[in-house]
C-alpha cells in the first residue's frame, strides 16, 4: 500500500508520458476525455454523463474503406489502436462494466478492435468516498470501496492511497513518487465507505428471481404493460450505460467510396435489429422488456451469474419520465421477497 | 470569376423549376451569356418542391452555395407554390444563419423564362460570393472528402 | 392534487371516463413518471404536484386510439400541444376529458425546470374542466423568453458556430428530444427510415449532428408551442429549445405573431402565405453576418 498527497495528483498525471484519460467538463456535462494538464478534474462526479466505456469502445468507429478502382474493389481495414493509453478514475461500478464488455467483446469470436484498445489501457480506479442517492452497485456484486482495476485509488482527506493489483499497474506506479502507508487507514476507509452505501435508499434490492430459473414467468409477466406504457423509446438509457454494447454495423457512401462503420444501437429503437419481415419486437412494450431482460435475466443466465446492471444509477438520472431499472426490479421482484 | 491560383472553384448547387428558372436558364444558355461551370442545375417541378433536406444533403457532399430559382412571386405554374418557398426559405436559411454557416452561402432569386440575362448575371453575382467565402467547412461531412 | 384525484376518481366510478392519464409517484418528491389507470386501487399511487413537469399530450397520440374517453390531465402550456394537435388530427377531441390542472412551475432536483422559467401563462387553450388549486405564484416570461435568441444573433457568425458546436457535439443521438416532442409526430421519422438515405444512429460527422438538429427544429417549425420538453430531456445538457425560438422569433417578426395551439386557424405561419412576404434576402439586412 502507498500513498501521495492530494495536491500532487495533476502533477502524477501530468507525468505520465501516455495519453490519459479521465473525467473532466465539457460544457456543462463531465466525460472521460483526453487530460491535458490545466484541465479540472471531476473526480466528485458519480454517473458520469458519459460513460469510461467510451474510450474502449466509441459511440462510431470506422471499420474499413472500399473503393472502386476500375472493376476492382480497393478494401483499407482500418488500423487496431496501436498506442498505449491511461483510464483515470474509473469507479467501481463503472470497472465492473468493462468486465462485462470483456464477456461480450474478448470471448470468442474475439472483437479486435476492442481487444486492441483493452490491451493498450491502464486502468486506474477510484473507490466511492461518497455514494450517492442513485447508487445500487452492491446489489450486483460490486464493492464500492474497491474497483477491479489496475491501480486502485482511495480518496482520504488530503492524500490518495494507491495499490497496483497487475503487471501494468504496477509499471504505472512505480513511476509514480509515493510513500509507504499503512494497510488499516485504507480498511478503514472501506468500513466508512460500507456504512455510508449502507444508508442509501436502493442500497439493498431483492434479486430473487432474475435468473435463468424464473425467465417466462418474468417473461410473461402483466407488470411490463405498466411499466412501459410512459417509456419514449429515446435511446438515453442504453447510450448512458456503461454496460450496454449493441451495435450497427452500416455502410456511409462517401461519393468515391463507402465507409463501413459500427456505431451504439440502442433496443429501444424502432428499427433495432430491424429484418426484412419487419421489427421482430413491434410496440415499446417488448422493448422495454428486452433492455430490462437482458439486463437482469438473459445476461446473467449465460454468464454465470453476471448481471450487465452495474448498478451506476445513470439511468435513473437521465430518463425524462423516470423509469428506470430499480423501478423494474421492484415491479417484478415483488412477492418473492424472502 | 477569376481563377486564383490555388485552382480552387467553389461548387454550387442551383435547384430550378422547370417552368421559369430552367427555361431562364435554357435562354441564358442559347443566347450565349456567360457564367461559371461551377453552377450544377437541379431542375425541379417547382421552387416549392426543394425539401430542406435536399439543401442540407447538397452541402454535405461538398457544395459551397446553394441557390433556389423560382418563378416570380404569383407568376407560379402551380398559382401559388412560390409564395410557399419563399416562407420555407426564409426560415431555413434564416435558421442556417443563426448555427453560424455564412449566409453568402445560400441565395434565392426569381427568374422567369425570359430573363436569360437575369439568370447568368445572378449566377455570376452568387459564384463571386461564394469565391469570396471561400471553401464550405462548416456544413459538409468529412467524409465526403477525397 | 387533492381535488384533481377525487375527480379523476368520481369520472371513473361514473364511467365518463375509461382511463386516467396522470402520473404516478416515484421513489421520492422529484421523481413520478406519465401513468394510466384505470381503477380505483391503481389510482392510489396518482399524484400531481411539481414533478409533473411532463408534458402528457404527446401520449394523448397514441391514447386516442384506445376504446372508450381517456382522461387527461395537461397543466396550462400542455393545453396549447394539445390544440397544437387537435388541428392537425393527430387527437380526436371527443376521446378524451381534459382537465386542466392549474401550475405552479415545475421543479427538479436543480430548482425550477428552465421551460417555466419562460411560462407563457396559466391560460388553457382547451379543456372541459379547469380544476385550479393554486394561484400561479410565477411571473409569466414571455417577455424574457427570446433574450438569449437575441444575445446569439448580435453575436458574428463565427461566435455562434462555435457556440452551437460546442453544444451539438456534446449530443448521443439518444433521439430524446424527437421522441418527447409533441408536435413530432410522424409514424415514421426520415431519421429512422431505411430508405431516406439519411438514416443515421449516430452523430458520426458534425456534419450528422447538425442535420439532425435542423430538420428537427424546421419540422416542427409552425407547430412547436415552445413547450421546452426538448431541453429538459436532453440528457447531455444541450439548449435544443433555442433553435426552436429562434423559429419562433423569425415567424413572429416576418408573418406576424403566432403562437402554435392558440385561435382557430389551421394554417400555421409555414403552411400559408401572403403576397407581400418579406424577400428571402431580408436575412442579409439582419443583425451580425
Amino acid at each position: 500500500m502507498r500513498k501521495f498527497a492530494a495536491e500532487k495528483l495533476e502533477q502524477l498525471l501530468s507525468g505520465i508520458s501516455m495519453p490519459v484519460y479521465a473525467p473532466v467538463e465539457d460544457g456543462g456535462t463531465v466525460i472521460y476525455g483526453r487530460y491535458e494538464p490545466g484541465m479540472r478534474l471531476r473526480l466528485d462526479k458519480l454517473g458520469t454523463d458519459r460513460t469510461p466505456k467510451e474510450v474502449l469502445f466509441p459511440q462510431w468507429e470506422s471499420l474499413m474503406h472500399f473503393k472502386m478502382e476500375g472493376k476492382k474493389i480497393q478494401l483499407t481495414e482500418e488500423e487496431r489502436a496501436n498506442e498505449d493509453y491511461v483510464l483515470f478514475g474509473v469507479r467501481a461500478c463503472d470497472m465492473q462494466a468493462i468486465r462485462v464488455l470483456d464477456r461480450v467483446f474478448l470471448s470468442d469470436p474475439v472483437d479486435t478492435y476492442y481487444a486492441a484498445r483493452r490491451e493498450h489501457g491502464t486502468i486506474v480506479g477510484l473507490a466511492c468516498d461518497a455514494p450517492g442517492k442513485n447508487c445500487f452497485c452492491k446489489n450486483f456484486g460490486v464493492d464500492p470501496a474497491q474497483p477491479d482495476a489496475d491501480v486502485v485509488l482511495w480518496p482520504a482527506g488530503d492524500e490518495y492511497f494507491c495499490e497496483a493489483y497487475t503487471d501494468k499497474g504496477h509499471a504505472l506506479l512505480n513511476g509514480w513518487d509515493t510513500l509507504e502507508a499503512d494497510e488499516c487507514a485504507v480498511t478503514a476507509i472501506k468500513e466508512e465507505i460500507g456504512k455510508k452505501y449502507d444508508a442509501l435508499p436502493f442500497a439493498h434490492l431483492n434479486l430473487n428471481g432474475f435468473d435463468g430459473e424464473h425467465l417466462m414467468e418474468k417473461f410473461e409477466s402483466p407488470q411490463w404493460k405498466k411499466l412501459s406504457m410512459a417509456c419514449l423509446g429515446c435511446g438515453s438509457c442504453t447510450f448512458s450505460c456503461p454496460t450496454c454494447q449493441c451495435y450497427d454495423i452500416r455502410d456511409y457512401d462517401t461519393g468515391n467510396g463507402i465507409q463501413r462503420y459500427r456505431c451504439w444501437d440502442s433496443c429501444m429503437y424502432s428499427d433495432f435489429t430491424l429484418m426484412a419481415h419487419g421489427a421482430n419486437r413491434p410496440t415499446q412494450l417488448e422493448r422495454y422488456r428486452q433492455r430490462f431482460m437482458h439486463k437482469l435475466v438473459y445476461f446473467p443466465s449465460r454468464n454465470e451469474g453476471m448481471y450487465s446492471c452495474v448498478g451506476c444509477g445513470r439511468c435513473i438520472e437521465k430518463c425524462p419520465m423516470n423509469l428506470h431499472i430499480v423501478k423494474v426490479i421492484r415491479a417484478l421482484g415483488e412477492g418473492e421477497k424472502e | 470569376m477569376s481563377v486564383s491560383n490555388t485552382g480552387w472553384t467553389p461548387k454550387i448547387v442551383a435547384f430550378c423549376c422547370n417552368w421559369c428558372s430552367y427555361a431562364g436558364a435554357d435562354l441564358a444558355g442559347s443566347g450565349r451569356m456567360q457564367y461559371p461551370a461551377d453552377v450544377k442545375i437541379i431542375r425541379v417541378p417547382c421552387s416549392c418542391r426543394v425539401n430542406p433536406l435536399f439543401i442540407l444533403r447538397a452541402f454535405e457532399r461538398g457544395a459551397d452555395g446553394v441557390i433556389i430559382c423560382g418563378c416570380h412571386p404569383g407568376d407560379c405554374h402551380y398559382t401559388s407554390g412560390n409564395y410557399y418557398a419563399r416562407r420555407r426559405m426564409t426560415m431555413l436559411f434564416s435558421l442556417l444563419d443563426y448555427l453560424g454557416i455564412e449566409r453568402g452561402r445560400t441565395r434565392v432569386e426569381w427568374v422567369s423564362a425570359a430573363e436569360g440575362a437575369k439568370f447568368a448575371k445572378t449566377m455570376n453575382e452568387f459564384v463571386e460570393t461564394v469565391y469570396t467565402l471561400g471553401e464550405n467547412r462548416k456544413l459538409r461531412d468529412i467524409r465526403c472528402r477525397k | 392534487m387533492k381535488k384533481i384525484k377525487a375527480r379523476a376518481l368520481s369520472l371513473l366510478a361514473d364511467g365518463t371516463v375509461k382511463r386516467v392519464l396522470g402520473w404516478e409517484r416515484g421513489e421520492d418528491a422529484f421523481d413520478c413518471s406519465p401513468a394510466l389507470f384505470e381503477n380505483e386501487a391503481e389510482m392510489e399511487r396518482f399524484v400531481y404536484g411539481t414533478c409533473a413537469g411532463a408534458n402528457l399530450s404527446k401520449y394523448c397520440v397514441k391514447m386516442g386510439k384506445a376504446e372508450g374517453k381517456t382522461l387527461v390531465i395537461l397543466k396550462p402550456c400542455d393545453t396549447l400541444s394539445f390544440r397544437q394537435l387537435l388541428h392537425e388530427h393527430r387527437v380526436e377531441r371527443d376521446a378524451f376529458y381534459i382537465i386542466g390542472a392549474g401550475c405552479t412551475g415545475m421543479m427538479d432536483e436543480n430548482g425550477l425546470l428552465a421551460k417555466c422559467a419562460a411560462c407563457k401563462g396559466k391560460e388553457f387553450a382547451v379543456y372541459d374542466e379547469i380544476i385550479d388549486t393554486e394561484e400561479c405564484r410565477l411571473p409569466t416570461g414571455t417577455e424574457k423568453r427570446m433574450e438569449q435568441v437575441e444575445k446569439l444573433e448580435n453575436m458574428t457568425a463565427q461566435e455562434r458556430f462555435a457556440f452551437w458546436q460546442g453544444e451539438l457535439s456534446r449530443c448521443i443521438r439518444c433521439n430524446a428530444c424527437r421522441n418527447v416532442c409533441p408536435a413530432c409526430t410522424c409514424i415514421k421519422c426520415v431519421f429512422d427510415n431505411p430508405g431516406s438515405g439519411v438514416q443515421s444512429k449516430a452523430p458520426v460527422t458534425d456534419f450528422e449532428e447538425n442535420m439532425f438538429h435542423i430538420i428537427r427544429a424546421y419540422h416542427v417549425a409552425g407547430r412547436c408551442t415552445d413547450c421546452g420538453e426538448c431541453s429538459r430531456v436532453c440528457p447531455q445538457g444541450i439548449p435544443l429549445h433555442l433553435i426552436n425560438r429562434k423559429l419562433i422569433k423569425d415567424m413572429n417578426e416576418l408573418y406576424g405573431d403566432y403562437q402554435a395551439g392558440l385561435g382557430d386557424n389551421e394554417r400555421t405561419p409555414l403552411t400559408s402565405f401572403t403576397k407581400e412576404d418579406a424577400e428571402p434576402g431580408i436575412i442579409h439586412e439582419r443583425g451580425n453576418g
